[in-house]
């Protein structure tokens, strides 16, 4: 029984980082119809920018130039992470996605994946092969919670995790600008004729997404120190995975996606052996979609309609 | 001269392409402050590129010259033709958001304005007032109304967004004729209010008797203009648009 809840803590760590990658996946779908593969090496890139601006304020703070506590240095790190992140993904944006807007979806599919080359080689060639290790910000403790083992970074990246997508939620719900990225979702088209620029609303998606998988970077970061430029090629499949098990551009969807493959993981790799899981976990992932094609919670989508 | 006015909406030589295909020839057509125009045809004769176009939806020709209020309307982005000129746009199908609430589409249409919150609740008031309806519904979801209420949502959120202007895209479509005398009814209060209306329409009768000036546009050229009252008793419109 303690084995049991022992691996739903640690599903729900993995969870986080899948569900907060999967959000900037469905977040772009559902305005856009295009799978951003780009994504998952903005994660990695994301997560470089973590480790930069944390050794820097950690530089400052162990010299004594600022005087910051390390859970300071540590929120600092996420705010300026998230905020840098953004630009990535407005950059990849602006760059390689708009100039292609209307042309096939199949097109821009492949600039994402040639997008997310090009990032990969660019970090090899900047930073070079030799792996980077995240700082450490915060000490990490173990304590006992019921029969559970816990850290008090697991518990951090989950209950982070949440409050970033209740924040999410908030902002999608209340905000003219979530109103405008919902209004998106359903027709495109229309858009401008309510004085709304399109450009500024999917510029606004793609930071949003990126600052996650800033979250998600910095996190990651703490919790599995070692960098290299292809972190974030598996990462980013996966969480893509949580997404369209989710349902596409659906954004409850990419929570539940995200968890739910963190879960499957987990528990395959606990009953099972661990080389197996991903072999085993998938073929259920497989499954789940043999029969609900369109994911827990997404719909059979209209055709894109055009004015 | 100094009697004559000045149209507030210029379109000179408008030419619209999709592809190969040519769907406006060239078309040149004026509307003046405060009045109600109508452009009727058939369907695919050119009607809703006409708008299209002066919303900037696509692309025109080289020759192709159009101004609002003295702007060049080319100079300006689609969105920024509804927020910085005034024009407002009730798309063909009315193309609301489905998956939003009536207040939410309402919402999302003050997006780009930058008037006090008392301007815009007084707006909300008046369309309010208007389409007593959508008060009633402003928590449903606009996908799950009726047809007229729709129709009517789409009409309240394109006076929101803008109102120097509206352009209006065959509203009496699938309409019941009750419904539909109640729309023209709003539009012409909304007329009054200052609001210049430009309709293009399928259903010449209802149109001309609405508009005070109309036009006739047949396979992407514009070959009859005349106050409505001479547009109706042609022997040519009756024949092709009025049913004899």
């Amino acid at each position: 029984m303690s084995q049991v809840a022992q691996q739903l803590f640690n599903a729900l760590q993995w969870g986080s980082f899948y569900a907060l990658i999967a959000l900037g996946y469905s977040m772009v779908y559902s305005i856009l119809m295009l799978f951003n593969f780009a994504h998952g090496d903005v994660f990695m890139v994301a997560t470089y920018i973590g480790y930069f601006v944390a050794t820097l304020l950690l530089g400052l703070a162990l010299s004594g130039s600022l005087p910051l506590s390390g859970v300071a240095v540590f929120v600092l790190t996420l705010l300026l992470t998230m905020f840098l992140a953004s630009f990535i993904g407005i950059a990849v944006e602006r760059v390689a996605y708009r100039p292609l807007r209307d042309a096939p979806r199949a097109s821009a599919a492949i600039t994402g994946l040639m997008v997310g080359i090009f990032l990969e080689t660019l970090v090899l060639y900047l930073l070079g092969a030799s792996r980077r290790n995240f700082p450490t910000l915060i000490e990490v403790n173990t304590f006992e919670l019921g029969p559970v083992q816990v850290t008090n970074l697991k518990v951090l990246t989950i209950v982070l995790a949440v409050v970033l997508m209740v924040l999410l939620h908030l902002f999608i719900r209340k905000t003219k600008v979530g109103m405008a990225m919902r209004a998106m979702s359903y027709d495109y088209a229309v858009i401008p004729l309510m004085g709304v620029p399109l450009d500024l609303i999917i510029a606004f998606t793609f930071a949003l997404g990126s600052a996650l998988a800033g979250a998600a970077g910095v996190l990651f970061g703490m919790a599995y120190p070692v960098l290299d430029p292809y972190m974030g090629v598996l990462i980013g499949w996966k969480a893509f995975v949580a997404a369209i098990l989710g349902g596409r551009g659906s954004i409850l969807g990419a929570v539940a996606g995200g968890f739910l493959l963190g879960f499957i993981e987990i528990l395959v790799a606990a009953v099972l052996t661990s080389t197996m899981r991903d072999l085993v976990a998938y073929s259920i992932v497989l499954l789940i979609l043999t029969f609900r094609p369109y994911g827990l919670f997404g719909e059979e989508h209209s055709v894109r309609l055009r004015l | 001269m100094a009697a004559e006015r000045t149209p507030q909406l210029v379109v000179e030589n408008l030419e619209v392409y999709y592809g190969a295909i040519k769907a406006l020839h060239g078309i040149s057509f004026h509307v003046y402050p405060g009045e109600i125009v109508t452009i009727i045809g058939a369907n695919g004769a050119g009607k809703t590129s006409t708008l299209r176009a002066i919303s900037r939806l696509v692309k025109v020709g080289p020759e192709t010259r159009m101004t609002f209020e003295g702007h060049d309307l080319l100079a300006y982005p689609p969105h920024k033709v509804v927020s910085e000129l005034g024009i407002s746009h009730v798309p063909e199908g009315r193309r609301l958001f489905g998956n939003l609430t009536v207040w939410e589409n309402l919402q999302l249409a003050t997006f780009a304005r930058k008037d006090p919150p008392e301007v815009i609740q007084r707006d909300f008031d008046m369309v309010f007032d208007l389409f007593p309806r959508l008060a009633e519904r402003r928590n449903q979801r606009a996908g799950t109304m009726s047809g007229g209420e729709q129709q009517m949502l789409a009409v309240a959120r394109a006076l929101i967004t803008a109102r120097r202007m509206m352009l209006l895209d065959e509203p009496s479509m699938g309409l019941a004729p009750k419904l539909m005398q109640e729309m023209f009814e709003a539009l012409k209060e909304i007329n009054k209010e200052g609001t210049t209306i430009l309709l293009v329409e399928q259903n010449a009768n209802m149109a001309l008797r609405f508009a005070q000036r109309g036009y006739v546009l047949e396979t992407g050229n514009l070959v009859l203009e005349g106050p409505s009252q001479d547009l109706l008793a042609n022997p040519r419109v009756k024949e092709a648009y009025l049913g004899g």
